[in-house]
């Protein structure tokens, strides 16, 4: 019987010919990561078990994004107990603040996930890594506590559904509308417990980043992994990170057998499909642009994990240049890494959007939680290149997110309401 | 192993936004994540809920973020198990590592209201809606998590794992 994908990663994984979907096996963890937040938590955990030995500090990640630099006092008490158990247990992937950034866009591009390996993370979006052809998923603090110690986790073979993407693509419409279209048609859950594979010519029309984009909102699925094939891309991503010219480590990659066995097959002809928006207040409560008329708008945001790569803050200078941004919006754009910062300072981007009114961000989660950087007042509306849009995520109760791609948003800044580049 | 409680009755989708504020995900303490559980859904949750309730939701309860204080916060209110039609999957699991016992029946969803008192036979895959006179069945864990949760948690397994045990 064919073998999807993640079944062929935990197969070789837990050192079995196969397996099958529902079938639970242990297997030993590659990188093991967490943000601030959630290792907090897991290093409580570890105290409470009396474990004061890690399985192997290669293994661990740790790096604060959400509430750092430090908000407050309370994370500022969070960032000195994570860095001290980093210290302490000479933690290999140890990413301090101002020299890396949000989590799911430091690890792929600083080369600490290669594909074919097995990635947990204490975040929701760690699904993101999957672009690189690898099987990544979120967990909670205890689950990381227990791959740190024992270096494995128990898992449930998911079952895998395939999305298949055909077509010739539209202006402005990019991974970012191309998920939000799967995640209207499978609803948030309608991927539980499922391996999203993404297959389709379109992908070579489209840079890395428009994966890592549509990986990262498997979650909103409910999907346990998003994972990519590996191509000529996938190749020069991977062999162009600082550790991987330093280390050359070997990686093994995956495809699915043509007999796999998938739960879910879609096919998407992207002909059909004009830039999306997920409304308020539901990742899968998605539209065409096009049907929102007279939305006023407060606040826009730009970047962050799902769409803060070179290529999205590219597409969103090349609608600020020139242009302001309306008198009643903020915008606030936040580029995935300091790596993805600096890339943007050579090439003139940031300049572009402090001209047209924005502001450049470091690197953090900051307003897609609702934590600090740009965080709603009561019935401000926002619109968002983020990940989620449940009621009181950016702030106040009743503000409304919004979710879109970058020239969406970005248009949508200079006009002050919600609407599509091609108004401008 | 039996639970017995009143039923504090949920809709579809409650997502882990609600059951915990991002604002709040500093927090590690109980007794301080017990004050903040569900706090922008219902202000009162915390005084409302006695020792031994039963939340009975509908379908895809969880969903969002891995986030455990969620369900850890659930714990510390008081909370004895959770019913739902179906739950998200980070949820799901991070429940049966800190020893939340979760339950997935459809059937006793649609047939139970708030207040009703309802006792779940762990095990034995069977809950009781004592108020209504019904009885629903839910398909028991797998072995390997029955483990799990018969050892209150994931520590059981870890400590095992690492000759502690």
């Amino acid at each position: 019987m064919g073998q999807t994908i993640a079944e062929k990663i935990i197969a070789d994984h837990a050192g079995l010919e196969s397996v099958t979907a529902g079938q639970i096996v242990n297997v030993p963890v590659d990188i093991a990561m967490a943000n601030e937040l959630s290792a907090a938590l897991s290093i409580k955990e570890l105290n409470n078990w009396g474990i004061d030995r890690l399985f192997d500090p290669q293994r661990v990640c740790l790096i604060p994004d959400h509430f750092t630099p430090n908000k407050d006092l309370n994370a500022a008490r969070i960032s000195t107990i994570v860095r001290e158990f980093a210290n302490k247990h000479d933690v290999k992937w140890y990413f301090e603040v101002g020299r890396a950034g949000i989590e799911h866009a430091v690890l792929p591009l600083e080369g600490v996930i290669l594909p074919g390996q097995i990635m947990v993370g204490g975040d929701s979006h760690t699904c993101t890594a999957g672009a690189l052809n690898c099987l990544a998923t979120g967990m909670g603090s205890t689950d990381i506590a227990c791959a740190w110690a024992t270096g494995e986790v128990w898992l449930k073979t998911p079952q895998s559904a395939k999305l298949t993407y055909t077509g010739k693509l539209n202006r402005h419409v990019y991974g970012k509308d191309l998920i939000l279209y799967a995640i209207k048609d499978l609803t948030t859950s309608g991927a539980t417990y499922m391996s999203i594979e993404y297959h389709g010519d379109v992908f070579d029309e489209l840079p890395m980043a428009d994966r890592f984009t549509m990986a990262n909102m498997a979650i909103e699925a409910g999907g346990k992994a998003g994972i990519f094939k590996f191509d000529r891309k996938t190749k020069e991503l991977v062999e162009s990170t600082p550790r991987f010219k330093a280390e050359k480590p070997s990686y093994k990659t995956y495809r699915p057998d043509n007999d796999a066995n998938y739960i879910i097959e879609k096919t998407y002809d992207v002909t059909d499909i004009e830039p999306q928006i997920a409304c308020p207040f539901s990742p899968d409560n998605v539209m065409p642009v096009a049907e929102i008329k007279d939305v006023k708008i407060d606040q826009v945001v730009i970047g962050a994990c799902t769409n803060g790569w070179l290529d999205d803050l590219i597409r969103a200078a090349e609608i600020f240049k020139g242009r302001k941004v309306d008198r009643n919006v903020r915008v606030i754009v936040i580029p995935g890494s300091q790596r993805i910062a600096r890339q943007a300072f050579d090439m003139g981007l940031p300049q572009i959007f402090i001209d047209a009114g924005c502001v450049f961000s470091t690197s953090t989660c900051g307003p897609c939680i609702g934590g600090h950087m740009g965080v709603l007042d009561k019935n401000e509306i926002c619109v968002s290149t983020t990940n989620r849009n449940f009621a009181g995520r950016m702030g106040h109760l009743s503000s409304k997110v919004y979710l879109a791609n970058t020239t969406v948003a970005a248009a949508s800044a200079v006009m002050g309401r919600i609407g599509l580049p091609d108004e401008l | 192993m039996v639970l017995k409680g009143n039923v504090y009755k949920m809709e579809d989708n409650i997502n882990t936004d609600v059951i915990m504020p991002g604002r709040w995900c500093h927090l590690t303490d109980d007794t301080e994540l017990a004050k903040h559980c569900m706090e922008d859904y219902d202000g009162d949750f915390h005084k409302r809920i006695k020792t031994g309730d039963i939340i009975v939701a509908d379908n895809n309860f969880g969903c969002g973020s891995s986030r455990e204080v969620a369900p850890l916060s659930i714990k510390a209110v008081g909370i004895s198990a959770v019913v739902a039609k179906s739950f998200a999957r980070i949820f799901y699991r991070n429940a049966i590592n800190i020893g939340l016992p979760i339950f997935e029946s459809t059937e006793c969803a649609e047939s139970t209201e708030a207040g009703d008192e309802v006792e779940i036979d762990m095990f034995g895959g069977r809950i009781k809606n004592i108020t209504k006179g019904k009885e629903f069945s839910f398909v028991p864990f797998p072995p390997f998590m029955q483990t799990i949760i018969k050892k209150g948690g994931l520590k059981g397994w870890v400590m095992e794992k690492l000759g502690k045990g």
